[in-house]
């Protein structure tokens, strides 16, 4: 039994204790827009916020986490879908085949809000997510465009 | 060998008739305060209910205008979805706002005597080989809706016309939108004739329109494969044998049957054993601890040493089949003022998508279901049938977007196969197939091993007058399609060195040439990679062509230049480069220029690379500028996007790409040993599209060939090293 805040909500998950957060977000509770890549945490296809901090869910065993810590997944990133990221991404077509695009965005939404004036520099240290469809010229793009906006960071 | 089932199936047989309504599943969960419902496009519902007239084949429109078009290529990234809608809502001329997309099931194109044409995607001949008749079914359900609107209004159809979706009849100024006229033009017979468009008067194809599917991309609601959920499904987890071609000889069910979730423990075919558990993450631990004992058969002494010899073995072999031949090369070699010659080498690649191979399916003795992420719904339906011992007619495979393709998920369907024959052992019960990424990078269809000896002759005033290529390695097409070889040849090696013509060919001529190969078929599974052999063909020979030119002191661009007075296509795309990028004039302190062309998948591609290389070797790529000619350019961002996409996958290949064999198995396991580019890496990329019109070429692979070699030109130029074995991380580039 797993005592878990995600995207809001308290719930109750039955699970064994050293089953992942990826797994329990994806097949307890069932948001898939959480991706599976690698399990080992170098692919970032499963980042997740917790507590603000990108965090790649498929290497933190639920019990890791506690039921005060806010989880927040591609589903809960904004009520509509319109998170300025999100625009962003759809301004510059980002995605190609998409699937590790939720990460990609968990990843700079994070990195945003910790940095809202994030540099090429910064956006090269900090978004290590791959992309084998090669999108990453276009999400550089897109969040050097969220950074001349100045739509996040403030407050 | 031992098998268990540890809970016997209760779910009903009528689970199998699974259709799209119950696959609406609002599913799982904790709290219950979510909503996970989800509608997959298959075919048309409403369509078959009779409610919304179906013009033809490729296109249905609703009453409220609603476009739906066709497709039966798969979208996997490079946009074809998006591309293919343009061709035919250019000819329908109907409004590009209200345009939506749906997959036919192979099925029903089965039912409809293949009405959709070829659904396999590879090759980049998604748009190329079917822009034809897709911009066909356009314009005749245009024409259609024409008539019915002529027919309504008594007038002849020639005095009507129609743009974004209203048909006016200009004399009398009357109008109708087509949703008015859908259901009467469904009745009128298709026309004979149908003409196309000349592309100079395109406004919805070969326009840098947005793609259609980005949206849920960006916010989780994108279904995939992997995220399919069913009532009553069950996950299951597999392990093939490490070694290719081995077999299970036993595993110990009763060790794990305890285990949290675990429901059976089964053997798949005699080589791999898979666990089904009420989640997948309880089937991979379970199968993580289950006890299994390999028979590895004859190939568990190979290494890539044992490998890379027996090719070195081939470059100079008595024997080799003939690919491109015109003079003599031998006696041009042995009539040289000078001669030089050199060896380069590829390795095995995995395609590594980022959403590993996946399957859903369910099996009754009457009626098989596949739910699969694939390039070819009709090979996966064909796979299908054959693992589920039914006829296709009582199979479905419904396809699904997919998270990466890359050609991984073409040909073979090995992971269909598996489902199904799990499926067949707990008849009734949905089961859910996933592999894991050690699973899918050790059980690839990997980009084949080749060298390539290769010797070039000169006259005494620096005059190349032979050339003579020598591959040796492994045939896709032997591994794939072994029955399709004859007298040892598989013409697909030689992409990219034919003789010329419409399709991979060379883009020189030499007065003596010769290219031939040396057949090589080691045990590891080869497949079709994005870019095929065009990639390391082009690597040879246009590292080559840079040893020649300097080897006679001749810039790089003049000398090819110099051999391709007969080849303007190549050449034309050349020089776009060449000029956009600038070549010959000054660059910063410490960059220098690569360049290459070629030409494969119908388009004619070029690149120039500028890079630098640190004292202490560290290589960095400033710029790329890559110039393309696919004849028709039907979404210049898109092809912009597959160019930038295609350096990604081109430079993680050649810059750290390599999978070794060593105790017949597949050493790499993870993205932490096979790696791949990441954004730090990604240079800056200036597309450059020259479309010369006339033909239609790929643009998601050729581009990926001209990758590699104009960076590695460009690292000779910068330190003065020749790179003839990859990936460039086993190199050293610091200055001697």
């Amino acid at each position: 039994m797993a005592k878990l805040n995600v995207n809001g909500k308290a719930l109750d998950v039955q699970v064994a204790e050293d089953t992942p957060l990826l797994w329990v977000i994806r097949e307890q509770i069932g948001l898939t827009g959480t991706k599976y890549g690698c399990g080992v945490a170098q692919c970032g296809a499963c980042t997740v916020h917790i507590d603000g901090v990108a965090t790649r869910s498929c290497s933190v065993p639920v019990s890791a986490v506690t039921a005060e810590q806010k989880i927040v997944t591609i589903e809960g990133l904004s009520p509509d879908g319109r998170h300025p990221v999100q625009q962003a991404w759809i301004k510059h077509d980002v995605p190609q085949c998409g699937f590790c695009q939720s990460g990609m965005i968990m990843a700079t939404v994070a990195l945003l809000q910790a940095n809202p004036k994030a540099t090429e520099a910064d956006i090269a240290s900090e978004i290590t997510n791959i992309c084998r469809c090669g999108t990453y010229a276009r999400v550089k793009t897109a969040i050097l465009d969220v950074v001349a906006g100045g739509t996040l960071g403030r407050g | 060998m031992t098998s268990a089932s540890t809970a016997s199936s209760k779910t009903p047989s009528s689970k199998a008739n699974l259709s799209r309504r119950s696959l609406l599943a609002g599913s799982v969960a904790a709290a219950g305060a979510f909503s996970f419902g989800f509608a997959i496009p298959f075919g048309s519902e409403a369509q078959a209910q009779g409610a919304t007239p179906e013009i033809n084949a490729w296109v249905v429109i609703h009453p409220d205008d609603k476009v739906v078009i066709r497709i039966v290529r798969s979208e996997m990234g490079q946009g074809t979805l998006t591309g293919l809608a343009q061709l035919v809502a250019e000819e329908l001329n109907c409004d590009w706002t209200k345009v939506t997309t749906e997959y036919p099931t192979p099925g029903q194109s089965v039912a409809r005597n293949r009405v959709w044409g070829n659904f396999s995607t590879g090759g980049s001949r998604g748009i190329r080989e079917s822009n034809e008749y897709v911009r066909k079914g356009g314009a005749a359900a245009r024409m259609m809706l024409i008539q019915a609107a002529a027919n309504e209004w008594k007038v002849p159809a020639a005095e009507c016309s129609a743009e974004k979706s209203v048909i006016t009849h200009k004399a009398s100024g009357r109008s109708l939108r087509y949703g008015q006229v859908a259901a009467a033009a469904a009745k009128i017979e298709a026309p004979k004739d149908v003409a196309l468009k000349d592309p100079k008067d395109w406004t919805i194809a070969g326009k840098p329109l947005p793609r259609l599917d980005t949206v849920d991309k960006t916010n989780g609601k994108k279904i995939y494969g992997m995220d399919l959920k069913m009532p009553g499904m069950l996950n299951a987890a597999i392990k093939d044998c490490p070694v290719f071609g081995g077999k299970v000889k036993s595993f110990d069910a009763a060790a794990i049957k305890a285990m949290p979730g675990v429901r059976h423990v089964l053997p798949v075919g005699d080589s791999a054993v898979t666990v089904v558990a009420e989640t997948w993450w309880q089937a991979k631990s379970a199968l993580d601890a289950l006890p299994i004992v390999w028979d590895e058969g004859e190939h568990a002494k190979v290494s890539s040493e044992s490998i890379a010899a027996w090719l070195k073995e081939g470059l100079d072999a008595p024997v080799a089949v003939v690919g491109n031949q015109n003079g003599d090369v031998k006696a041009a070699i042995a009539a040289a003022a000078k001669t030089v010659e050199a060896v380069y080498s590829y390795p095995y690649q995995n395609h590594a998508t980022m959403e590993t191979m996946n399957a859903t399916a369910v099996w009754t003795p009457d009626r098989c279901e596949v739910w699969t992420p694939t390039q070819n719904g009709e090979a996966a339906l064909a796979a299908t049938a054959e693992a589920a011992g039914l006829p296709i007619a009582k199979c479905e495979a419904y396809k699904i977007d997919l998270g990466g393709g890359f050609g991984r998920r073409g040909a073979s369907q090995d992971w269909v196969r598996q489902v199904v024959a799990i499926a067949k052992q707990i008849p009734g019960t949905p089961v859910k197939l996933i592999w894991s990424r050690e699973e899918d990078m050790t059980h690839g269809r990997y980009h084949p091993v080749t060298q390539c000896k290769m010797v070039g002759a000169f006259d005494k005033d620096n005059n190349l007058t032979g050339l003579h290529m020598r591959i040796s390695g492994q045939s896709i097409v032997a591994g794939l399609f072994p029955q399709t070889i004859q007298n040892g040849r598989d013409p697909a090696v030689f992409q990219g060195l034919n003789a010329p013509g419409p399709e991979a060919s060379i883009g020189y001529g030499v007065p003596n040439l010769l290219v031939d190969h040396a057949m090589r078929n080691p045990h590891v599974p080869p497949g079709f990679w994005r870019g095929v052999n065009l990639n390391q063909n082009t690597i040879y020979l246009e590292s080559f062509m840079d040893e020649l030119a300097h080897s006679v002191g001749k810039d790089p661009l003049e000398f090819r230049r110099g051999l391709m007075k007969n080849h303007p296509k190549h050449l034309a795309v050349l020089n776009a480069v060449a000029e956009k990028a600038g070549w010959g004039k000054p660059l910063p302190d410490g960059v220098f220029r690569g360049i290459c062309q070629t030409m494969g998948f119908g388009s004619y591609v070029a690149a120039v690379a500028e890079v630098s290389v640190s004292p202490a070797g560290q290589l960095k790529i400033h710029r790329i500028v890559a110039a393309t000619d696919p004849g028709h350019a039907v979404n210049p961002a898109q092809i912009e996007r597959q160019v930038e996409g295609s350096f990604v996958y081109g430079l993680s290949a050649s810059l750290y790409g390599e999978i070794t064999i060593k105790d017949g198995r597949v050493e790499q396991e993870n993205f932490d040993t096979y790696e791949v580019m990441r954004l730090e890496a990604m240079p800056a990329v200036e597309t450059v599209i020259v479309p010369s019109g006339g033909f239609w070429g790929g643009v998601g692979e050729p581009t990926i060939a001209v990758a590699a070699p104009a960076v590695l030109n460009a690292i000779f130029a910068a330190t003065g090293k020749r790179i003839r074995s990859l990936p460039l991380k086993n190199a050293d580039l610091k200055k001697a």
